[in-house]
């Protein structure tokens, strides 16, 4: 099993492959189109802004590679907060398109809701609530719990896109999945052993 | 719904950690790597790490230590302490570390925080204050070397801050540090009220009533304990420790006051 840890240059790649590391699974952190094209799963991190984000992917000639592996190949592949928002069309936070492969935007949380104050960024342990997929959240009697730290979240428009949401004020898409294609807008890499779970079943998932 | 956090913080003296009384009087705990992993397995909510020397001494960040410390930590961390320069916050990024707080910097260079934010996000911008009270009472906020650093308002330092792109609110009440005294609710309240974003708050934590009450009655988002996490007894023996979940249940249901 080769896992690929895609390296922008601006994530907090080293707690994802930390915690794969530990897990016993190999992983390389790399931007090397070749690996990528070996790789048998790959894992999309970010931290840092949306246009940041993508031109990171652009100048690292990243964008034909994976889109052919992703899109042509079907490898499974999981953004993790950034990095599932640039698998939306765009962003509210900049004007370079995403990669679209969810037919979703993202959007900024508003500071209130229904009239009362509400604080952005989203910030701490919350629960969520799986729509399919289930055995990525497995296993905590309901009781699992993740750490986000956002202040953008997904708008999906495709119901069948949604692979988990979460309660801030009012209920948001915090994961998202089609196909081969997953994406999670807290952090299993800092979420302790919910995460750890959710990351094992991710590489041992047959997609 | 989003939950309360409860943060154990650290500081860091070279390879050792600390804890000092009213920014002074620094007490040995241990090893630095030995003491977060014994919090990563209380399965903590988020530790934070201080580098106390690092801006008094004017020395870059212990890279090393901080990956080391990050690589054992399967939970959020923030770490402060000598950054500077958008090249040392990439650093720190890449070893493992959610989120960076500035405190010199933020007097010493007042654009900092917006280019840091801007490459980064906000959400991993903590902007960190040490507030403390002048001979009249009045909230004054003071650099590491407890001398005053800002001259007006604190809300309007909130606000300033909010709008140059910090994404959380850290405060550490200097007269209350080490004492046991308990948090200061009024200046969680001030803080909370004036400010838009999520507030940390440390200083004087005794118990876990203490904390119950800086979340629910103080407002904030984050409570923050150094001595209470890591002394146990009134001779303030060594004992790092952290409430169990049960525990926590009972400190962040609200609906049970």
């Amino acid at each position: 099993m080769e896992i690929i840890i895609i390296d922008t240059g601006m994530a907090n790649v080293g707690s994802v492959s930390n915690m794969i590391r530990y897990l016993g699974f190999q992983c390389t952190v790399s931007n090397d189109i070749n690996l990528i094209k070996n790789a048998d799963k790959l894992i999309l991190p970010g931290v840092g802004s949306f246009d940041e984000g993508m031109l990171a992917l652009k100048n690292s000639h990243l964008l034909d590679c994976l889109i052919e592996e992703v899109i042509t190949n079907r490898k499974p592949i999981l953004g993790i907060c950034l990095g599932m928002q640039l698998m939306t069309k765009g962003s509210e936070e900049g004007k370079i398109p995403g990669l679209g492969w969810f037919d979703a935007e993202t959007k900024k949380f508003d500071s209130t809701y229904l009239g009362q104050k509400r604080i952005v960024p989203h910030m701490g342990w919350n629960s969520v609530k799986a729509s399919k997929h289930l055995e990525l959240f497995d296993g905590f009697e309901n009781s699992s719990k993740f750490y986000f730290v956002h202040s953008y979240y997904v708008d999906a428009y495709n119901s069948s896109e949604i692979l988990c949401t979460t309660e801030y004020g009012e209920k948001f898409v915090s994961g998202l999945n089609k196909d081969n294609i997953f994406g999670v807008q807290f952090h299993p890499e800092k979420s302790h052993r919910y995460g750890m779970n959710l990351l094992k079943s991710f590489i041992e998932l047959e997609c | 719904m989003l939950k309360k956090r409860i943060i154990p913080s650290l500081l860091l003296k070279g390879n050792g950690l600390y804890k000092t009384t009213k920014f002074s009087n620094p007490i040995y705990l241990g090893d630095a790597i030995n003491v977060a992993k014994i919090f990563n397995a209380k399965e903590v909510d988020e530790l934070m790490l201080f580098d106390i020397d690092s801006s008094k001494l004017n020395k870059a960040p212990n890279f090393s230590l901080i990956k080391d410390i990050a690589s054992s930590c399967f939970m959020p961390l923030t770490y402060g302490g000598g950054i500077e320069t958008i090249e040392n916050a990439k650093k720190i990024f890449k070893s493992g570390i959610e989120k960076i707080a500035l405190n010199t910097a933020l007097f010493k260079k007042p654009r900092l925080v917006k280019e840091l934010s801007d490459y980064f996000g906000r959400q991993s911008i903590v902007a960190s204050l040490n507030v403390k009270r002048d001979l009249f009472g009045r909230y004054i906020v003071v650099n590491n070397s407890l001398k005053k650093c800002y001259d007006g308002r604190l809300p309007d330092l909130l606000l300033e801050l909010t709008e140059a792109g910090a994404g959380e609110i850290f405060i550490n009440d200097v007269d209350r540090d080490g004492t046991l005294k308990g948090y200061d609710i009024n200046l969680a309240k001030l803080v909370c009220s004036n400010s838009g974003l999520p507030v940390s708050f440390c200083g004087g934590a005794s118990s876990f009533e203490d904390i119950k009450e800086v979340l629910f009655e103080g407002g904030v988002s984050g409570a923050v304990a150094g001595s209470l996490f890591v002394f146990s007894g009134p001779r303030k023996a060594v004992l790092i420790s952290y409430p169990s979940s049960d525990d926590i249940q009972k400190i962040i249901s609200s609906d049970e006051r």
